[in-house]
């Protein structure tokens, strides 16, 4: 793997170390809602989605039947779809790679592979993020779950804050023009419709948080997409 | 939560994740279609930032946490390096907390 160097093993420790933590606090967060430490365990890795896993397992715990915890965990899982279809040659065509892939599809791997330029480096950032988060999030829940109401909420630390910060500076290398004087009026288009493409699938999100189940907010963004159309 | 529906969220997330790559190699996505997705995948990550900063439950999330995503975020217009926008953002919401602001 030459495309991984120590910045992106760093940057993307960062994250997998956040997301460690908040695993902690879904292990902790499942054995309190009746959970077994190795179930939290394997639904952490079968199903490896963090807010999912969240969802499901709190609005079971508030009383919900089982088919409208999983209903809500999948609509906020339908993101993964389109994500899929935008990072398919990250994957590669071999079967086996491309289950693994897949099942490592999270936000943040995906926001680490738009952040890069080169095909190469695209995939080095992907699987990395991918593996670590994975690594991170399961280890974190065991631990969550064998030391139980004893950890503390993740908001004390700022972890809330530390998602959207990161992903923001992941996509911002799509949104702002390269430094470089000779970067191509093509690039600079690029970045200007990636501009307005954030900002207007942000406002559609925003405005429809309050109506809509979650989930669905982040897919109507996608409509956004409609301002880079000209 | 026991095990079936676990496993029922496990293979329906997945079916989602391994529907991209399949749809696209099937419908050979012209150039101009991929850039789209690319733009689609925009959009959703802005969205995720925007809500995940501002909205918890559907309703607003405090002033602690945007304000340490704002912070984060004007780390990483200064082109601050990755790992220093993650902790200001963390270090900011949590000392704001530590203040008592929500």
């Amino acid at each position: 793997m030459g495309n991984v160097d120590r910045a992106l093993v760093r940057d993307v420790g960062a994250v997998a170390l956040a997301s460690g933590v908040v695993g902690v606090s879904f292990g902790a967060l499942a054995v309190a809602a009746g959970l077994s430490v190795w179930m939290a365990l394997f639904m952490s890795v079968v199903v490896f989605a963090g807010g999912a896993q969240f969802v499901a397992v709190g609005m079971v715990a508030a009383g919900a039947t089982p088919v409208a915890a999983v209903f809500a965990g999948l609509l906020l899982n339908a993101r993964h779809l389109p994500f899929g279809m935008a990072v398919a040659d990250v994957l590669g065509k071999r079967w086996p790679m491309r289950l693994l892939g897949a099942h490592l599809m999270v936000d943040e791997s995906v926001a680490f592979a738009l952040a890069q330029r080169e095909p190469g480096r695209k995939r080095a950032a992907y699987w990395l993020c991918g593996g670590m988060l994975f690594v991170a999030w399961n280890m974190g829940v065991v631990v969550g779950g064998w030391a139980g109401r004893t950890v503390g909420n993740p908001e004390l630390l700022g972890l809330d804050a530390a998602f959207p910060a990161s992903m923001l500076a992941l996509l911002l290398p799509s949104l702002l023009p390269p430094k470089e004087a000779d970067a191509s009026e093509v690039v600079k288009r690029k970045a200007t419709k990636g501009r307005r493409v954030a900002l207007v699938g942000a406002l559609i999100a925003l405005a429809a948080t309050p109506l809509l189940p979650a989930g669905v907010p982040v897919l109507l963004s996608i409509l956004a997409v409609g301002v880079a159309l000209r | 939560m026991t095990l079936l529906p676990i496993l029922v969220l496990a293979v329906g997330t997945f079916g989602f994740r391994i529907a991209g790559p399949l749809l696209s190699e099937r419908l050979q996505l012209s150039a101009r279609v991929q850039e789209l997705m690319s733009m689609a995948t925009i959009a959703m990550l802005a969205a995720l930032v925007a809500t995940s900063t501002l909205m918890a439950q559907g309703g607003f999330a405090g002033w602690a946490r945007p304000a340490g995503v704002f912070v984060g975020a004007l780390l990483a217009w200064r082109r601050l390096p990755f790992i220093a926008v993650v902790v200001a953002a963390a270090v900011t919401a949590a000392g704001l907390r530590l203040l008592g602001v929500p």
